[in-house]
């Protein structure tokens, strides 16, 4: 007899799909690649390149575009085109981005879901997606920043940006003062995934 | 193919109305005016694309308002704004 003790090594299987939408979301998948829709590989590639999206890829083109003010006029013209450059494609959604300057402060919400350039950036944060902040950042912009700690000066405009359609959004934070001598590497370490969304605008100068 | 009836910095009246199928226009910005901050491309029509409809292209435009264009007693600054993105169905002219 072993003396091997089953309740503690006990994990649960997987659970099979019980609830009606989760076998019609398997169905549908099942009948998508059945009728050629969408092979299993493309969906797997799919899966992974979300996987892999997070906010170090707009840290990246934030980078870029302090270092280089040609690809900086680029991003802000047409930012779906401007960052295949770097090699990231959100086709057929237009992309936009927002300089934020000393003048002007840019924050996005979406009021009518949670729009969000999910592929580059990855997940949303959950805050993102509640109806408090959706329901707020656009009656009383500056009280909701108030609440994550930026306080924008009288003289400088609020912009809010509601991405109700086809566009998503991503604000250029301002450079930090002292950044001069920071590889593009560094600089992009500045960059935090708020300050891409416009809840944050001052960025720390130093890793 | 037409072009895009509004240009950059012209007013517009964003339509009023409320049809009885999903759609993209926020009820606060219903029947506010405001400027095109910018024309974007064309995107299939969401009420159509709702209902099951064939696609219909029309374009889209970025609309800037002034936030106490939208809200009565606006706390924030006067140079306060909000761009929305509206299809050009939806907006009408503001002179």
């Amino acid at each position: 007899m072993s003396e091997h003790d089953h309740s503690r090594t006990f994990q649960a299987d997987h659970p099979e799909p019980t609830s009606e939408a989760a076998l019609t979301g398997l169905a549908l998948r099942e009948l998508l690649i059945e009728q050629g829709v969408y092979t299993a590989d493309e969906e797997q590639a799919m899966i992974a390149a979300m996987q892999g999206a997070s906010p170090e890829n707009g840290a990246r083109i934030v980078a870029r575009a302090w270092e280089d003010d040609s690809f900086k006029e680029r991003l802000l013209a047409n930012g779906a085109e401007a960052i295949k450059e770097l090699g990231f494609d959100l086709s057929p959604l237009e992309f936009t981005v927002l300089e934020n300057t000393e003048r002007v402060h840019n924050v996005i919400v979406c009021t009518l879901c949670s729009c969000y350039p999910r592929t580059l950036l990855g997940m949303s944060p959950a805050w993102y997606k509640s109806a408090n902040y959706r329901a707020r950042v656009v009656r009383e912009p500056r009280a909701v920043l108030a609440e994550f700690g930026v306080t924008v000066l009288p003289d400088v405009e609020v912009r809010v940006h509601d991405s109700t359609a086809e566009l998503r959004y991503m604000v250029l934070p301002q450079r930090p003062a002292v950044s001069d001598r920071l590889s593009e590497p560094e600089l992009a370490a500045l960059v935090t995934r708020d300050s891409l969304i416009g809840t944050q605008r001052e960025l720390a100068s130093a890793i | 193919m037409t072009g895009p009836r509004y240009r950059p910095g012209q007013r517009v009246r964003i339509a009023a109305r409320t049809p009885a199928v999903h759609h993209r226009v926020p009820a606060y910005v219903k029947g506010k005016v405001g400027t095109i901050e910018r024309v974007c491309g064309k995107h299939g029509e969401p009420e159509r694309h709702a209902a099951g409809k064939s696609l219909v292209l029309r374009r889209l435009y970025r609309v800037r308002i002034a936030q106490q264009e939208l809200w009565d007693g606006y706390q924030g600054a006067p140079q306060d704004k909000l761009d929305v993105e509206i299809f050009e169905h939806w907006l009408e002219d503001e002179v």
